[in-house]
Formats: C-alpha cells, sequence, structure tokens
C-alpha cells in the first residue's frame, strides 16, 4: 500500500504544532481539528500516527462530549486504517477507541462502539483473539457500568470469527452482562441478544442463549423485559417449530400479561414480526387470543398501538381459519373499539379498519364492517372521520361507494365546514376522489357549493388548496363541463370588492390554463384576466402579467398580437416597480412566441 | 405559485409568505390574511382562532381528564357482594380488636375503579373509612402491630401503591406553568401511604421482623413510584422513603445504589423522570450523614452521579437540592472542590442561557464555601470560564456573572491571585466596556475594572499598555493556523487522489477499505 508521504516529509509538520491544534483552548478549534484528525494523521505518516497520535489521544480524553465524539468517529473511518498502515495496524486504533467506550456519556459511547464495530472488521482472525477478544473481556469487566454497557454491542461482530474455546468465552461474558446488577447493562445486553443469536451455533442458541434470554425476559424491571420481546422475534427466527412453542411462545404470552403497559405496548408494536417468525399455523394455536387481548387492553396507549396493527396481524393469518379468527375472536374486540373513550385509539382504528375489508370479503364486510364506518364517520373527532374518509378507496373496490354515500355526504359536508382550516385542507385533498366515486350529478349536487366555499376561506393554504381542487375537478370531468359548472362562479369572482378573491380568479385561471381547451381560454377567461389588468391593486396587476405569460403560450398567436401584449405592454408602463418589474418580464416572454 | 425571480419584492404576493407586510396605503387590503379577520364578505365557513402551528400531538394520547392521571391497573372487578362496612374498631372490645383490625386491613387490599368516580360510591367510602381506622389504630393504640399485622399490611400497600405508572398525559408538561396531574386514586393511595408512615414511625415497630416484608423488591418499588406526575405522591414517598432508610441499615447501600441507577438512567437513557428533586432532597441528609474520611464509592457517586445531572434540560427542576448535595460534599471534604468545578465546566451550557445563569449561581454557592488553597487549584480554568460569561451577548448571563464582584469573599480570592486573574480576565472586560450592547453591562463592566485596577495597578496599567500588541501577536497566529491548515488540507486532497487511483487499478484485492465516497478529483 502506498502512503502519500512517509516518516521523512512529515517532519515538515511536526508533532507538537499539530498536537496543539487538537489542544486548543477553543472547544470550536479544537472541533475542527478533530474533524480534520485524517489529514493530521496523513501528515505524521502512519508510522508517527501509531507510535505517537495514537497514543496522545488515547491519554488527553479528557474532553467536551463534542470533541469526544467527533474523535470516536474519525477513529472509525474506514479510511483511517489506511492511515495507521493497513489492516495489519487496525488493533493499533483500539486502545483510544476502546477508552471512549468507557466514557459517560452516551452518543459518545455509542459512537465509539460503532466505530469498534466497523474496525472489527478489518482485523484478521488471528488479531481478533490477540486484540479484539481481549479488550471486550476488558469492557465486559470493567468497574463502571458504563465499560460493561458498551461491550454488550462488540460481541456479535467477532463471534463468529473466533476459536470453539474462545467462542465459550465470549458466551460466558456474556451471560455474566444478562445478569449485571446494573439495569442499564441489562437493558445493554437485552438490545444485543437478538443480534448475538444470530451469529451463533444453532445448538448454542438453544443451550446457552436461551437462559440468557428467560432471565431478562422475567427481569425485574419492566425497561429490561421490554427489549427482550423485541429480541423475541430474531431468536425465534433461528427456532424450529417444536422449539418456538416450547420456549417463544409462553414468554409472548407472558408478555402479552405483563403488568407493565410498557411491556405490552412493546408487545403490540411488534406484534407481526413476531407473527410472521412464529409462523401462521402456531398463531392459530397462541397469538390470536394474545393479539385480542391486548385490543381489549385497559390502557389506551396500547389499544392504539395494536389497533395499528390490525390490517397486518388479519392479512397474514393463515388463509384456511382466517375467516372465522378474524369473526370470532378480533370483530367483536373491533366494534367495541370503534366506540372507545379514548380518540386516539378511535382514530387508530379508523386508519386501518377499511383496509380489513379486501381481507374479509365483501358479506362480511356489509354485515360486520359497514355499520362501524357508519359510527366512525360520524364520530364527534375530526380526525376519525378524516381517517376514514382517507381510506375508502379500499372499501369502495369491495363492496362501492354507494353504501356509504347516505352518511358520507354530511361527514364531508361537516368536516369541509370544521373549523380547523387543518381538517379542512386535509378534506380537500379528498375531494377530486370521492367526485369521480361519486359520478357528476352528486357531486353537483352535493359538493360544487363546498368547493366554491373554500375558494372563498379566509384561510390562504385553504384557498390555494381550493384552486388545485377546481383543476383536478375539471381534468376528471372535462372542459365543457367546466365552463357550464366552474367557470361562471370563479370568474365572477373577479368582480368582488375583496382584491383576495380576485387574486384567487387569478390563480385559479392559472392553473385551469392547464386543462382546459384553448377555446375555452379565449372565449371565457382570456377577457376576464385582460379586464383584471385594470385593477388598482397592484398585486393583482402583476398577477395578471403572470397569469397572461400563461394564458399566451395556450392560444393562438393572433389573440397574443391583439389583445394579450396590449395589455402587458400597458403594465409594463405602471408607476409601480413590481408590476412593472413583472409586466415586461411576461412582454419580453410573450414576444418570444409572437416571433 | 412560482416564486419570484431573482427579484425579491417587499409586497405581500399572493400571502403565502407570512412575513411580508402589506402596504398600508393598499385600497382594500384586508390586512394579514392569516392572522386576521376579513372586513365583511370573505365567505367561508365560521373561524378558530387561527392557530395554523399548534402542537401536534401524534402518539402522545390526550387525556380525556386533562387533570387525572389514570393508575394503569389490570384486572380491575367489582368488589364483592359481601363487600360492607365492618363494626368499627374503636367500639370492638379488646379481644376482637386484633382479628377486626385484619380484616380491616384485608377490606383495604381491595383495589378500586377511579377512572369511573360514579361507580361504587358507598363501598369506596367504606375503603376510605376503614383506612382511616388502620392509621388511627396503628398512631394510637398499643400493641397494635401483632406479627400478623406486618405481613398483612405491608400486602395491602403493595396492593394499593405498587403499579405502573400511566403513560404521561402530558409530554410538555411544565411544573412551573401547568397544573400538575392528580392521581385518580389519591383518596385511597393517601391514606394507603399514611398507614404505611405511621407504621414506620410506631414506637413498637420491630425491624428485625419488618426486614422481612420491607426488602430489597419493597424499596425498589417504592423508588419506581417516585416518577409519580402527583407531587403530592411524591411528597409522601419522600417521607416513607426517609424513614426506611433511617430504620433499615441493611437497605441503605442498596436504596442508593438503586437511587444512582435511577438517576444514571434518568441522565444517560430517558431524561425523564418526575422525582429527582425529591429523592436529591433525601440524599441531601443522607450525605449530611455521612462518615469522614468519605468512602470512594461515596466520591464516585458525587462524581459520576451527582455531576451529570448537571447535563439534562430538566436542570431547573431540582437546581436547588442538587447544589445542597453538592454542597454538603464540599464541606466534608474541600480536596473534591477541584474535581467538581471541573465537572460543572465541562458540563456548562453552550446555548441555554438561564441554564448558564443557574450555573453561575451555583459556581457562587460553592465559591463561597471554597478553601483558598483549593481555589488555587482550579482558578485558571475557573477564570477563563468567567471570562466568557461575563462577554455573553445574552446581558443576563453576563449580569450574572459581573455580580461575583459583588460578593467579597470571592473579590478576596481573586485580591489574593490576582497575578492570575487579571491576565485571564482583562481581555474579554476591556473588550466589552467597549462594545457590549447593553448599557447595564457596560457600567458593571467599569466598576470591575475599577476594581481590578485598586487590586493590581501595576499589572492593570501592564495589561492595558500591551493589549494591542497581544491582539496583534493573537491575530498573527490565527494567520499562521490557517496557513498550517492550507498547507495540510492541500496535502489530504493529493492522498485522496492518489487513494481514489490506486482503488481504481487494485482491483478488488489490495484495498478494499476505501469507499468511492471518498475518491476526489482534482
Amino acid at each position: 500500500l502506498q502512503m502519500a508521504h512517509d516518516g521523512t516529509e512529515g517532519s515538515l509538520y511536526p508533532i507538537a504544532v499539530l498536537i496543539d491544534e487538537l489542544r486548543n483552548d477553543d472547544v470550536q478549534l479544537r472541533l475542527n481539528s478533530i474533524r480534520k484528525l485524517s489529514t493530521i494523521a496523513l501528515a505524521l505518516g502512519d508510522e508517527r500516527t501509531r507510535s505517537e497520535l495514537l497514543p496522545f489521544l488515547t491519554d488527553t480524553l479528557d474532553d467536551d462530549d463534542e470533541v469526544l465524539w467527533a474523535l470516536a468517529e474519525q477513529l472509525g473511518d474506514k479510511d483511517f486504517v489506511v492511515l495507521v498502515g493497513g489492516p495489519e495496524y487496525a488493533h493499533t486504533l483500539l486502545p483510544p477507541l476502546e477508552s471512549l467506550a468507557t466514557v459517560e456519556e452516551t452518543v459518545v459511547r455509542d459512537k465509539a462502539v460503532e466505530s469498534l464495530r466497523s474496525v472489527a472488521e478489518h482485523h484478521s482472525k488471528a488479531h481478533v483473539e490477540e486484540y479484539f477478544v481481549p479488550m471486550i473481556k476488558r469492557l465486559a469487566t470493567g468497574e463502571w457500568f458504563t465499560s460493561r454497557t458498551s461491550a454488550c454491542g462488540l460481541f456479535s461482530v467477532v463471534y463468529a470469527n473466533c476459536t470453539p474455546s474462545t467462542k465459550q468465552d465470549l458466551r460466558t461474558a456474556f451471560r455474566a452482562l444478562c445478569g449485571d446488577d446494573t439495569p442499564m447493562v441489562r437493558r445493554a445486553a437485552a438490545a444485543k441478544l437478538g443480534e448475538l443469536a444470530k451469529v451463533m451455533e444453532p445448538e448454542n442458541v438453544k443451550q446457552d442463549l436461551m437462559g440468557m434470554f428467560h432471565t431478562l425476559a422475567n427481569d425485574e424491571q419492566d425497561s429490561v423485559r421490554l427489549l427482550a420481546v423485541e429480541a423475541c422475534a430474531a431468536i425465534s427466527s433461528l427456532l424450529s417449530k417444536e422449539d418456538i412453542e416450547q420456549l417463544i411462545i409462553p414468554i409472548i404470552n407472558a408478555a402479552a400479561k405483563d403488568k407493565s403497559w410498557r411491556v405490552r405496548y412493546m408487545v403490540a408494536d411488534k406484534f407481526s414480526e413476531l407473527q410472521k417468525t412464529v409462523g401462521p399455523e402456531l398463531t392459530k394455536i397462541n397469538l390470536v387470543y394474545a393479539f385480542a387481548s391486548l385490543l381489549k387492553d385497559p390502557e389506551a396507549e396500547v389499544r392504539a398501538a395494536t389497533s395499528n396493527r390490525l390490517k397486518d396481524f388479519c392479512s397474514s393469518l393463515g388463509e384456511e381459519y382466517r375467516q372465522e379468527a378474524i369473526l370470532t375472536q378480533i370483530m367483536p374486540c373491533i366494534q367495541q373499539l370503534a366506540t372507545d373513550t379514548n380518540q386516539h385509539v378511535k382514530s387508530a382504528l379508523a386508519s386501518v379498519i377499511m383496509s380489513l375489508s379486501p381481507i374479509v370479503g365483501k358479506e362480511s364486510t356489509i354485515e360486520h364492517l359497514l355499520p362501524l364506518f357508519l359510527i366512525q364517520l360520524k364520530d364527534e373527532c375530526p380526525e376519525v372521520r378524516l381517517n376514514i374518509i382517507s381510506s375508502l378507496e379500499s372499501v369502495n373496490k369491495v363492496i362501492g361507494i354507494s353504501q356509504l354515500s347516505q352518511s358520507l355526504l354530511p361527514a364531508i359536508v361537516e368536516l369541509a365546514e370544521d373549523t380547523k382550516w387543518r381538517v379542512r385542507l386535509a378534506i380537500i385533498e379528498y375531494i377530486p376522489l370521492l367526485a369521480e366515486q361519486l359520478g357528476v350529478e352528486v357531486f353537483e349536487e352535493k359538493l360544487n357549493n363546498l368547493c366554491m366555499q373554500w375558494l372563498i376561506d379566509n384561510v390562504f393554504a385553504i384557498r390555494e388548496a381550493a384552486t388545485v381542487n377546481v383543476r383536478n375537478l375539471v381534468e376528471k370531468f372535462g372542459s365543457d363541463w367546466a365552463r357550464v359548472s366552474i367557470l361562471p362562479k370563479v370568474l365572477n369572482m373577479s368582480q368582488d370588492s375583496n382584491y383576495l378573491h380576485r387574486m384567487t380568479t387569478l390563480f385559479a385561471v392559472n392553473l385551469l390554463v392547464d386543462v382546459c381547451t384553448p377555446d375555452v381560454i379565449r372565449t371565457s377567461m382570456l377577457p376576464v384576466v385582460l379586464k383584471l389588468g385594470q385593477d388598482n391593486v397592484a398585486n393583482v396587476k402583476f398577477n395578471v402579467a403572470k397569469t397572461l405569460t400563461k394564458i399566451a403560450k395556450r392560444v393562438d398567436v393572433s389573440a397574443v398580437k391583439s389583445e394579450i401584449i396590449p395589455v402587458m405592454e400597458k403594465l409594463a408602463a405602471d408607476t409601480d416597480p413590481d408590476v412593472k418589474y413583472f409586466a415586461t418580464e411576461a412582454l419580453s416572454e410573450a414576444r418570444a412566441l409572437v416571433k | 405559485m412560482e416564486a419570484f425571480p431573482r427579484h425579491v419584492s417587499p409586497r405581500p404576493h399572493g400571502l403565502a409568505a407570512p412575513h411580508l407586510g402589506l402596504r398600508p396605503n393598499m385600497p382594500g387590503a384586508v390586512g394579514h390574511d392569516l392572522l386576521t379577520r376579513p372586513q365583511g364578505q370573505a365567505g367561508g365557513p365560521p373561524h378558530d382562532k387561527i392557530d395554523p402551528f399548534a402542537r401536534r400531538v401524534s402518539m402522545a394520547l390526550l387525556p380525556h381528564h386533562p387533570h387525572t392521571q389514570g393508575s394503569s391497573r389490570f384486572n380491575i372487578k367489582k368488589p364483592p357482594s359481601d363487600y360492607k362496612a365492618l363494626p368499627l374498631l374503636k367500639d370492638a372490645s379488646a379481644a376482637e380488636k386484633p382479628s377486626l383490625f385484619m380484616k380491616k386491613i384485608d377490606q383495604a387490599c381491595f383495589v378500586f375503579d377511579f377512572d369511573d368516580p360514579m361507580s361504587d360510591i358507598k363501598s369506596k367510602e367504606i375503603k376510605r373509612a376503614a383506612l382511616n381506622e388502620i392509621v388511627e389504630h396503628i398512631t394510637t393504640a398499643k400493641g397494635a402491630l401483632t406479627e400478623p399485622v406486618y405481613s398483612e399490611l405491608i400486602r395491602m400497600v403493595r396492593v394499593n401503591a405498587f403499579r405502573t405508572l400511566p403513560p404521561s398525559d402530558a409530554p410538555e408538561f411544565d411544573p412551573d406553568e401547568d397544573e400538575p396531574p392528580v392521581e385518580a386514586t389519591w383518596p385511597h393511595l393517601e391514606l394507603v401511604y399514611m398507614a404505611l408512615l405511621r407504621f414506620l414511625e410506631c414506637q413498637e415497630l420491630q425491624t428485625t421482623l419488618a426486614k422481612r416484608f420491607i426488602d430489597q423488591s419493597f424499596v425498589l418499588n417504592v423508588l419506581e413510584l417516585f416518577d409519580s406526575e402527583d407531587p403530592r405522591e411524591r411528597d409522601m414517598l419522600k417521607t416513607i422513603l426517609h424513614r426506611i432508610y433511617g430504620k433499615f441499615l441493611g437497605l441503605r447501600a442498596y436504596i442508593r445504589k438503586q437511587i444512582n441507577n435511577i438517576f444514571l438512567r434518568f441522565v444517560y437513557e430517558t431524561e425523564k423522570f418526575n422525582g429527582v428533586a425529591e429523592l436529591l432532597e433525601i440524599l441531601g441528609s443522607i450525605i449530611n450523614g455521612f462518615a469522614l474520611p468519605l468512602k470512594t464509592e461515596h466520591k464516585q457517586f458525587l462524581l459520576k452521579v451527582l455531576l451529570p445531572l448537571h447535563k439534562t434540560k430538566a436542570l431547573m427542576h431540582y437546581q436547588a437540592q442538587l447544589a445542597y448535595c453538592i454542597v454538603q460534599f464540599l464541606e466534608k471534604d474541600p480536596t473534591l472542590t477541584e474535581p467538581v468545578i471541573s465537572g460543572m465546566l465541562k458540563y456548562w451550557p453552550k446555548t441555554n442561557s438561564p441554564k448558564e445563569v443557574m450555573f453561575l449561581g451555583e459556581l457562587e454557592e460553592i465559591l463561597d464555601i471554597v478553601d483558598p488553597a483549593q481555589f488555587t487549584k482550579f482558578q485558571e480554568q475557573l477564570f477563563k470560564q468567567l471570562a466568557k460569561c461575563v462577554s455573553s451577548p445574552h446581558f443576563q448571563v453576563a449580569e450574572r456573572a459581573l455580580y461575583f464582584w459583588n460578593n467579597e469573599y470571592v473579590v478576596s480570592l481573586i485580591e489574593e491571585n490576582s497575578e492570575v486573574a487579571l491576565p485571564l480576565m482583562f481581555d474579554a472586560l476591556y473588550r466589552i466596556s467597549k462594545e457590549h450592547w447593553n448599557k447595564t453591562i457596560v457600567a458593571l463592566v467599569y466598576n470591575v475594572l475599577k476594581t481590578m485596577m485598586s487590586i493590581n495597578s501595576k499589572l492593570f496599567d501592564d495589561l492595558t499598555n500591551s493589549y494591542k500588541a497581544d491582539k496583534q501577536k493573537e491575530k498573527k497566529k490565527e494567520q499562521d493556523r490557517e496557513e498550517l491548515w492550507k498547507q495540510l488540507d492541500r496535502l489530504k486532497l493529493e492522498f485522496d487522489t492518489k487513494l481514489g487511483q490506486s482503488t481504481s487499478q487494485a482491483t478488488g484485492t489490495g484495498v478494499p477499505s476505501v469507499g468511492p465516497s471518498q475518491q476526489k478529483t482534482s
């Protein structure tokens, strides 16, 4: 491997000067220097980096956490291995990182562990045994909890590369960490158990690791138990069906009944993964009941988390028993959730309930789910109603939307007039979809007025969304429909005494130009826009200039010449500098079109 | 809306950007659309106070009763049909009393559902009365604590009080602003705690017997309850834990260790624990009782657990108690001052000015009791930090730091060490006397400069005279640094280019460790 500069040239940069940079009084400057540690190492050359820089860094670790974090990051950079002389010297990076892995601050330690994990990849098998494993053992038996916590994350990266006897040692060390005095260490061990299981031999997973897992899953602290739940999925993917049934299922069931809601929440949150590794058959016998009980949990937080998993859960059930399990065990719970006392639970349910429809099929949807949709559509909380409406599409495919339209329209009308503008904004987004499914006639009868009302909403974001909505509607229903049903109202606003409404006309035209025929543009829109060119508000006038630019591209040249350009010229001579500016811009574009 | 091309007009352009103002003389202007209601005809639905950026609470579940804390209990049952009021204890004969007392305790073991305030009102009242009697009986009756009472009473406490605290309803709860949430079961819970407290305070309590029930697991549960959001519960627990610590010597080390774990989790993992102040208060009196010389374990507790508590953003909620603990330590062992000060300087806030003011307050508290010999050990780092504080652009920070010169003892320390202090502080003081934006600060600095001059006028004059030259020197040094880094950066660039070439040549063998992200072409 070639080094750009070796020892001889390194003397250009005396180490004292460089180290001074790392010791600067100002934290910010120190931080800057640390971030360029690779440059400093380069200037020193690999030999002096190993013999002087790294020992210096190892010894002077009492610095600001931010500096230490940057240092941990630098040392783990894959290029740094090159700077210390290549993989055969990768182990020289261990001492400073080992020290960093023992500091108090979690983010620094985590970064150091991350770097150690990447440095481990550059170790040969011999060096793993000679340097890395002894370091793990030192950390794992460190006096203060920080080093033991860090140790937990290092086992899995080297385990596979060790001799059988070292492996044995590592397992023993890890077992000790699982039973550590300090809950922080046990939490770290629980969090890393899954990844360690993946690199272990199957027989050792069963004999050795399951014992540790049991200890953690029955820990006195709920914060440890809940992490063991996380490891469940990883471990069970390595076990046979019989072993899962005997060893894992009881733990999942116990966790689903844990006295701490945090543990139950974790089970709910990870249910899909657990279900996947356990497989549909064992799920049927063992997990359906657990899931149903989580849906009935006394803690709202758990019910909401479980509700969020409903779709995944139901769709992953084995086909042969799916219908029955859902109808007999899950549906009764869902019925209760639809009228839950907690709005977040209802809203979580509303966001998934529609997606159950394809899973249970048309008949069951009509019989069981439809009544619930209707209840939720009338819910007092707008978020619940909104969630139902936003997933209408999946139900539409199964039973068609007409079944719902009776309840749907009042719900939409109410949401459309909600006092919170974000709710109004959200419902606007679904209008084109609804319009399409309801058809032109129903739309005209029930919803058209709402769409017009939004155009004069007093929140700009709503007016803006309303113009986009009008454009999308025209795209669906066509230019002719626009001329008859939309344009008269939109264009009428140009005579409003409120300049904001006049501007809305312009914004709408701006968008409609893309979806209307040149004929409609020329005959209906252009005259109105041209007239607005004489407005007395500067904002209106420069928006006219902009809108005309767009129109000019869609109508024939003669109109540009005879109607548009004269107005633009007039605007370009306006006294207001902004009107002048935009009109001049518009004019040059229009003239280019004419040429 | 398309953005303005390269030309930014001060005009409200479609009103999309809320910071743009309207021209006052604009005809038809209705003021800012997002902030005011339109005049006249703008229709649309009736409107809320427009609050476009309200906090969005995502999974933090909003409570339906905003101020009660549920108890997250599992398996709440209805009371059995025979849940009836028992005869009063005071009416019972001496022979009946013990068994009636046991029955009352058993009755108190039934836990009610308080989420529904209207359910089982009668039975709840029966339990409340029974608990009152239990408290009364333990306090007044001689020989109330028979052996079976120990286990039953502790069982009663466990089933009533030991529970997983429910999820926090108010994630952005601010103890200074908001009413704290209250524990729903408090009408019963308070009496349960009271019974435990009377039990612990009872003259007749035999600790040898009690320690079979008040064990490590009991204590751990008590400690976890300190996270309760209800300040009344935490206050009660504080007294209880204090009594346990006082009477059960065998549990002391365990209690300290578990408090350590709670603090460490709080600082390094969750930043959330409601009872930090209460636990510190207990520790304050525990530390007070430490024997001299201090054990290593206790010193480690100070440096590795207490000091890091300065890190969190919630410091203001327990700063007074924390400072008290630290001062207790320093009064016992002044040699700890230097590591404590270095620790505080390490955790010194960088952007949080109110917290910085708090640090300065605590620092002054410590300096008030510092031993002059110890002071010299850390004065350099201290003066450097003070120099930074007095030149803070935040005037409250600068002001708080300058107030140090109103403290006679601190001034006397500075006086004794003027040869060190002056050179370190002079720059900052001199500079802000010329350029701080706040008049009060400038006035304060003049006074401080005057004090400094009177302390050591010779040195002061020297510093004034060399000020300019020093600035020049600094500038030169700065230029040298820049030059050095320019050279280094060139070197790095060359290296990266070379490395890039060599990787593209070495096909997968020799240097697998250099990724494409680091390759540069120049």
